[in-house]
């Protein structure tokens, strides 16, 4: 007797799998306390509904079903624990209060653990890229040959890279659980430097053919979505969600039918994620409400003159211009320098614009850096300095990596009557 | 609790120059450091300050050579070896550790039980 189909079952599984799956690992590290273990239950029990909800249907809240049979099977991992294992530190797990954002899970038994988990991943003791890999293996489910070819980086690189990190985790007594409130605001920035990466990282791929890596993008919003609901007032975590929100927006006006890239100036404005927008600008407005206003909020607020604005023409580069220089103020960096720079282009003429990008040219850490010698290039070839605007497209084109972006530039400069290599 | 060596990494010649003032001072605040960490559920189980490089011997085999195993810049002077709850507990000690001329590694400890 069969009361659910196979095709609906895998369905239902891999739905649960994607929104899931860190709740149910989360609540199982708690039991076995032990990355590892937990992860073998989990998977176990995925494994276990694919059988088991073919006869017995589909439960009507699949997270629960699947923390309890994973937490069931830990238990006995745990009683049965070899030996062997006995050396190898555990998980340090402190019988303390819940920490904020601790929810009580989806039916009141369940602990909500995907915090600890994330901060955890993110702990500033692991290098970054270890603290990304282990945020979409543990955090997002991906098996570590997804991992590695979403960094463009050999399976057993990867594998090697996540094992490490997960030792250090056992071996350093990296402890699982929530910060205090006081550790909260910096080990929640490390967590959001990770998701912001991850979605810049999709956004505009460094390399490969495509502009866009849709499932990077599409991880990192629903991390966002759970850093929200965990950390609801939070308002670096609200700046985070609005600025990956009003960012993607734009996603499928980002390139035409044909696969080229569409400049902000040339993408059709009605077709842009409207829904996406107002709740990011919602978002925006919350998060600006902190002093000093953080710095992903401040990047959103950008994101969102564009999103409101109803042409290019309209744009208030004024505006632009200004909330840049705080968020320069704030946080020096070259990059964002660049990108005022560029706005100031806008709003004061591409004369200004350039002297703007020349001033930064000797930055040592925008040597290499591709979209300074294109910036510098649009305001050349606007100033009708043809010669000058060549030599800056061919020098971003050697920047540049990504299919999509390399074909714009080597357009330009064919348009400049110049040859792309 | 697990056992961390905190190893204080800095550059000696900067102790080669320092008054006894300076001196005094730097021993004031390793003084000051033992009673915060007590403060912080954190025990101190030893630690020592170590003689410069230049008295370092190293031996590999039956050879033995005049000077530290590695040169570098800032070379180990000294450590602390601490009972700490978790790493998290460790790095915020070894925040506090004296270190001005350079930094601390903190290494958790092998245990054989």
């Amino acid at each position: 007797m069969t009361v659910a189909d196979p095709s609906a079952v895998a369905a239902a599984v891999a739905d649960a799998h994607r929104r899931e799956w860190a709740f149910v690992l989360a609540a199982t590290v708690r039991v076995t306390r032990d990355l590892d273990a937990a992860e073998e239950c989990a998977q176990d029990a995925f494994a276990a509904a694919l059988t088991d909800w073919p006869v017995h249907g589909i439960p009507a809240r699949p997270g629960a079903w699947l923390t309890t049979a994973a937490r069931r099977r830990a238990l006995n991992v745990v009683r049965h624990r070899g030996v062997e294992r006995r050396w190898l530190p555990l998980l340090v797990e402190e019988d303390s209060v819940p920490g904020p954002g601790e929810l009580a899970g989806d039916d009141g038994a369940l602990p909500d653990d995907r915090l600890r988990l994330i901060v955890t991943c993110c702990h500033p003791a692991l290098d970054r890229s270890a603290q990304v890999a282990l945020t979409l293996r543990l955090m997002c489910g991906l098996s570590t040959a997804e991992v590695a070819r979403a960094f463009l980086v050999g399976e057993s690189t990867m594998a090697a890279r996540i094992t490490r990190a997960k030792k250090k985790i056992a071996l350093a007594r990296i402890p699982y659980r929530v910060p205090s409130a006081a550790e909260l605001p910096e080990r929640v920035d490390a967590v959001l430097s990770v998701v912001h990466l991850l979605f810049t990282t999709g956004h505009t791929t460094p390399a490969g053919e495509e502009l866009v890596r849709r499932d990077l993008v599409e991880r990192s919003v629903e991390l966002s979505r759970m850093l929200r609901r965990l950390l609801p007032g939070d308002p670096a975590v609200a700046g985070l969600l609005a600025l990956v929100l009003l960012t993607d927006a734009r996603r499928t006006t980002r390139t035409a039918p044909d696969g080229r890239l569409l400049l902000l100036a040339e993408q059709d404005r009605a077709q842009w994620d409207r829904p996406a927008i107002a709740e990011g600008v919602a978002l925006v407005r919350e998060a600006l409400r902190s002093r000093p206003p953080p710095r992903y909020a401040l990047q959103a607020a950008i994101a969102a003159v564009h999103a409101e604005s109803p042409s290019w023409d309209d744009t208030d580069w004024h505006e632009i211009v200004a909330l840049y220089g705080v968020l320069g103020q704030l946080w020096p960096s070259p990059v964002v320098a660049l990108n005022r720079a560029v706005a100031v282009g806008f709003a004061s003429g591409a004369d200004a614009g350039l002297a703007a990008v020349d001033a930064l040219a000797g930055d040592r850490q925008l040597a290499g850096y591709g979209y300074l010698p294109a910036a510098r290039a649009d305001f050349l070839r606007r100033l009708g300095r043809v010669a000058e605007a060549r030599a800056a497209y061919a020098e971003a084109l050697s920047l540049t990596g990504n299919a999509v972006e390399r074909e714009f530039l080597a357009g330009r400069l064919r348009q400049l009557g110049g040859t792309p290599r | 609790m697990s056992q961390y060596l905190i190893l204080i990494y800095e550059d000696e010649t900067q102790y080669a120059s320092a008054t006894p003032e300076l001196f005094g001072e730097i021993l004031q605040e390793h003084n000051q450091f033992a009673a915060q960490v007590e403060q912080r559920g954190v025990k101190l189980l030893g630690g020592a300050a170590l003689q410069p490089t230049g008295t370092a011997t190293s031996v590999r085999g039956s050879e033995v050579t005049d000077g530290p195993f590695a040169e570098t810049k800032e070379a180990l002077g000294g450590y602390y070896l601490i009972d700490a709850p978790d790493l998290d507990a460790a790095l915020a000690v070894g925040k506090l550790c004296p270190a001005r001329f350079g930094g601390v590694e903190v290494r958790p400890v092998m245990t054989f039980d």
